[in-house]
């Protein structure tokens, strides 16, 4: 009897929203290739309507994930780093596609990204060691600053550069998420599949469902939507075309001014950012509230 | 029946009955949960199991039952030189470690502890004495929150306040009590290896298979070796290690006596000293306490783990408009506390550490009674092996008497009372001591004001004995100086 | 008959008879009570929910938390037949093991009362009545009276009612307190004898605990033979910590009076375990006095099967099932 040549079973790639993973409401799908424009996978094209379902569950999220102790998020952040540890060859192979770059390039990528996790959970709890305290006001008064979450972040992923499918997709949710945020994430539209598959990563890290929400498709959909959306308090426009255009980081921040987002602005040239730099606390800084209490202090 | 009031008479101050019809049967926690303890124990030195130079033992006993649980070495001299050596010669590579793999070799060690908690616990219960319920619920998470938290600074101390890229000290001494064996380690190791030290740590003679078993941690952790290094002995050992001309810093937990002796001992080396010793708390109740509270707040305060706690609120301070309705309260709740097997997990109270350490809450609690304070203890049978001592009452205590300036170390608590809050600061700041202090009022303000007067390094509102990784801890005055936990915690092992 | 001691309102001793004199003094006393520090009592019921109750202890509690059962069905769906069904469980709650403990009592809407009152006949068990427009409260006064009255005519040993939490979020303690009089004098039967009264303060909808504090303690001043916690049609019924502050808000009523108050933690205890700790809560908070099913009752339905299927645990050693206990 000769050999039977096994077939490979194929995944079918889907949204993250909610801690569920559905299908675009739209039914569509569209093809993501590797570098080479060969065929990898369809990846659910995620609508307006996605946007929307996916801002409700991250806002349903906030209470519980912003309630929780620091302590508690870190194990969790740390989870996460375990639960990827474990699936890297997996990512790598992943990354190697979508970005076009070797295997021992990609499987680097995939350990930096996995230290990341490690880096942001450590913050956890240290966050408001740093940017926070007592303040010394001239009067019988304890004064106290402390960090707190903004609440529903939108991030544009990195759509372009060394590292972005992964490492930099890895980069701007784990310091949303870190201080009690929510994100929902357009992720890089070209090269959608590592980030899908992280939320699979994401579903089995005792991460409450609604924290983060993956949506792949159009960004110029996605990004708008978030922009405007009354119910989003914050944005970050790491992958967000610099230059004028529809989606582009300038019409986006305008349209974020309806309602005051804060916004973090994209590197000048995004598709050079290069995300192995080690990290500081700028995007773990930049959604955050302080919130200031004063109590008398008397007999 | 009639609607009129059945007319009972029932006595106020009736203490709760709770032996009677439900009575909790033993619910023991398994003594073979604690994995197999050896016969006989070396020391841990440049990663592995060692024996010691000299060939005198010590033993360690179950002060439950004084059944002799193992022996160890009595480290000498030339131990210790061997392992602050190990230490030093480790201190290179680990101390050039980026920061990001430091850390994940502290979350390893988090992670290890959190899979071996029951391990861990059934063991610490039985080499100290200390109730399950404790071990498990309190001493086991907090150890692996400790590591967990530092490990996450390893990799940030740039952010820490500290300047940019602090340096370690070198080798840490380290000479723990009996206490929280395993916490009072993790208080030390942690931090200091964080911040790229290494470590010779000695646990305390008469509780020191966990700090053993953390050595087994380590290399399951493939920490490298002489990063960690566990020496047994007695303060003989205690005192070649603090003096060792090699280390570079000495942490010390324990008493205010031989801290004392180790600062005049350091003085002079330039070596930096941080020092957790005594107290001898007030726990402040204010007449608009939340009473039912409060009352748990004083018996947590108190008698847990047996009143073993530098940081007790060993003195009661009392508003003297409701001293009564407290103490009775009190009283009330106390006989409700279960004295026994500390391996039984209903059980509130276990057995005092050792021989030696009941012969001093003996010796102290009869010199109060002989003072003229007024001793009570609910009745409660205590068995007839071990060390126990009954938790125990003072009240008409004076700021004069022995038993409110002396630390017992027991579950012994003296009530005085107060009439003013600068009274009661007063009253409270007046001891050598500065550890920690408990306010219980329900008004904002004065917990404020009372905490800004009190000198103790940690000042509990509405609760007590609440300890937290992220939270820094340490004395005032006689108390020792230094912090450990915390942002602060990282000070003590940093070249700042 | 029932043995549980009666209250009265107004009589209590212990210098609080003026408490009620008027909407000012008794203000004045519930806001003079001692506060409650949540985070301190939370971790307090939380540390007696440890207690490892174990083989003989077991086994007594089991017994006695099915002892201390009102059985319960208040549906819009209920029908004779339910009632009646429920009313046999009750009586013989394992019919394979004729040693199991009755319940305390069967607790039903009013126009059930008879149906209850007619299946129970013969048995100590006790029939239950909830009323006063239960379980939202919102009706005139002479409504609930004339609820009550006729749950008290149809044969009612208890009545669960409810206070108007309206009344008592917006401080109209005086219109509680009233209601509750008013209530308990419509429990009087014509032979001068009064069905029991349980007073259920909805503690979901009182949100603090300083307010369950409070309405407990006017619920004793108004003559409660019994507090309840809730009526198990809101989002959160009893709780642990909640009846840990009414168990003690007994045990200081009685110290202060000389009268002794039941406690009735309902809705949300579904399961042995849950039971337990509330049995170890008034072990440890009252001690034996209370612990029998004239001073603590759980309100409860699914609850009595879990338990059931324990005792059968300890019995056989094997582990039972769903399909081993009765479904009414």
């Amino acid at each position: 009897m000769s050999d039977v040549i096994r077939l490979d079973v194929m995944k079918t790639y889907k949204l993250f929203v909610g801690g569920k993973f559905p299908r675009s409401e739209s039914g569509r799908v569209y093809e993501v290739s590797d570098s080479k424009g060969q065929w990898l996978a369809n990846a659910p094209l995620g609508t307006r309507k996605d946007t929307r379902d996916a801002v409700l569950a991250a806002r349903a999220a906030v209470k519980g994930w912003a309630g929780t102790t620091a302590y508690n998020r870190g194990q969790v952040l740390y989870r996460i780093a375990e639960m990827l540890q474990g699936r890297r060859e997996q990512f790598a192979a992943e990354v190697a596609a979508a970005e076009g770059i070797g295997a021992k390039k990609a499987a680097t990528l995939v350990d930096q990204a996995i230290d990341r996790w490690v880096w942001y959970a450590g913050w956890t709890d240290k966050v408001a060691q740093i940017a926070g305290g007592a303040n010394p006001v001239a009067g019988p008064y304890f004064n106290l600053s402390v960090p707190e979450p903004t609440g529903v972040v939108g991030i544009v992923a990195p759509q372009a550069g060394y590292g972005h499918s992964f490492l930099g997709l890895v980069s701007v949710i784990a310091p949303v998420i870190a201080t009690g945020n929510t994100a929902v994430v357009a992720v890089a539209a070209d090269a959608p599949l590592p980030a899908l598959s992280l939320g699979e990563v994401l579903a089995t890290s005792d991460l409450p469902g609604g924290v983060v929400n993956l949506l792949s498709g159009r960004t110029a959909d996605i990004a708008p939507t978030l922009a405007s959306h009354q119910d989003v308090n914050a944005l970050d426009l790491a992958g967000a075309i610099a230059h004028e255009g529809p989606g582009a980081a300038t019409v986006l921040e305008a349209s974020a001014a309806d309602t005051l987002k804060r916004v973090l602005w994209p590197a000048v040239d995004p598709a050079a950012q290069d995300w192995t730099v080690a990290p500081g606390t700028e995007r773990l800084l930049s959604f955050v509230e302080t919130k200031t209490v004063w109590h008398p202090m008397g007999q | 029946m009639a609607k009129n009031k059945k007319t009972e008479t029932t006595t106020v101050t009736e203490p709760v009955r709770t032996s009677g019809l439900f009575a909790y049967a033993p619910a023991p926690e398994s003594p073979a949960a604690a994995g197999d303890i050896a016969g006989s124990y070396g020391h841990f030195i440049g990663g592995e199991f060692v024996d010691s130079s000299g060939s005198e033992a010590l033993k360690t006993v179950n002060p439950a039952t004084e059944q002799v649980l193992a022996e160890f070495a009595q480290g000498t001299d030339e131990d210790v030189d061997r392992a602050v050596k190990a230490a030093r010669k480790a201190f290179g590579d680990w101390s050039a470690l980026p920061g990001s793999e430091r850390g994940k070799y502290l979350y390893r060690i988090a992670r290890i502890i959190q899979e071996r908690s029951r391990e861990l616990a059934v063991l610490e219960s039985i080499d100290n004495g200390k109730p399950i319920r404790e071990t498990r619920d309190f001493d086991l998470p907090t150890v692996a929150a400790h590591f967990f938290y530092y490990a996450g600074w390893a990799d940030k101390l740039d952010y820490a306040g500290f300047g940019r890229n602090p340096q370690p000290l070198g080798v840490a001494a380290q000479v723990i009590p009996w206490n929280f064996p395993l916490m009072m380690l993790a208080w030390k190791i942690a931090p200091a290896l964080a911040t790229g030290n290494t470590v010779v740590l000695k646990p305390a003679e008469t509780t020191p298979l966990t700090a053993l078993r953390f050595a087994e941690i380590c290399q399951q952790a493939g920490l490298p070796k002489g990063v960690v290094n566990i020496v047994t002995g007695d303060g003989r050992t205690g005192a070649a290690l603090t003096s060792h001309p090699e280390v570079n810093k000495v942490a010390f937990t324990g008493s205010t006596n031989v801290g004392r002796s180790i600062a005049r001992q350091l003085a002079g080396s330039r070596k930096k000293l941080s020092l957790e010793l005594g107290g001898k708390a007030a726990n402040i109740v204010f007449d608009d306490a939340p009473i039912d509270q409060a009352v748990e707040g004083i018996v947590n305060g108190i008698f847990f783990n047996q009143g073993h706690v530098c940081c007790a609120g060993s003195r009661l301070l009392v508003q003297e408009s409701v001293h009564d309705e407290v103490l009775d309260a009190l009283k009330r709740r106390m006989a409700t506390l279960r004295v026994g097997d500390p391996l039984d997990k209903n059980t509130d109270i276990g057995a005092v550490n050792s021989a030696a350490q009941l012969a001093r809450i003996t010796e102290l609690t009869d010199a109060g009674e002989a003072e003229g304070a007024e001793r009570w203890s609910p009745s409660c049978e205590l068995p007839s092996a071990g060390y126990w001592f009954a938790p125990t009452l003072f009240t008409g205590v004076t700021q004069a008497n022995l038993v409110a300036r002396e630390e017992i170390f027991g579950p012994v608590l003296s009530v005085l009372t107060f009439r003013t809050p600068t009274e009661a600061v007063e009253k409270a700041n007046n001891t050598p001591y500065g550890l920690s202090a408990g306010i219980w009022t329900e008004k904002g303000s004065r917990i404020l004001w009372m905490a800004n007067q009190l000198k103790a390094g940690v000042v509990w509102a509405n609760t007590f004995n609440k300890f937290d990784p992220t939270s820094p801890f340490g004395g005032y005055k006689e108390s020792g100086y230094g912090r450990e936990g915390g942002r602060h915690g990282l000070e003590a092992y940093l070249d700042v | 008959m029932s043995t549980v001691a009666a209250n009265a309102p107004g009589a209590a001793g212990g210098g609080l008879s003026d408490v009620a004199a008027s909407e000012a003094s008794l203000r004045r006393f519930l806001h003079g009570l001692p506060g409650v520090d949540a985070v301190g009592l939370e971790a307090r019921a939380a540390t007696l929910g440890t207690r490892s109750i174990k083989t003989s202890a077991k086994a007594y509690a089991i017994d006695l938390a099915i002892s201390m059962i009102d059985l319960t069905t208040l549906e819009g769906a209920d029908t004779v037949g339910k009632v009646r069904a429920l009313c046999a469980k009750g009586r013989h709650p394992d019919p394979g093991d004729p040693g199991t403990p009755q319940v305390a009592a069967i607790c039903v809407y009013p126009d059930m009362v008879a149906t209850a009152k007619a299946a129970l006949a013969g048995t100590p068990i006790q029939v239950a009545s909830v009323a006063t427009a239960f379980p939202a409260g919102r009706a005139a006064l002479p409504v609930k009276l004339a609820d009550t009255a006729d749950a008290v005519a149809a044969g009612a040993d208890e009545i669960d009612m409810v206070i108007d939490r309206g009344a008592f979020l917006s401080g109209r303690y005086m219109d509680v307190f009233a209601e509750i009089v008013a209530v308990k004098q419509a429990c009087l039967r014509a032979d001068g004898t009064s069905a029991h009264l349980k007073v259920i303060f909805e503690t979901g909808e009182l949100q603090t605990y300083d307010n369950v504090r409070r309405a407990s303690w006017l619920a004793m001043l108004a003559g409660a033979d019994f507090i309840k916690t809730s009526t198990g049609k809101v989002a959160v019924n009893a709780t642990p910590p909640v009846t840990l502050l009414m168990l003690e808000a007994v045990r200081d009523f009685r110290a202060q009076t000389g009268v002794q108050i039941g406690v009735k933690p309902a809705g949300g205890i579904k399961t042995t375990k849950d039971a337990m700790k509330y049995l170890v809560m008034v072990n440890e908070t009252l001690g034996d006095d209370w612990l029998s099913g004239h001073w603590f009752r759980f309100g409860a339905s699914s609850l009595l099967n879990d338990l059931l299927m324990q005792r059968q645990k300890l019995t056989t050693g094997r582990y039972s099932g769903p399909d081993y206990v009765t479904v009414d």
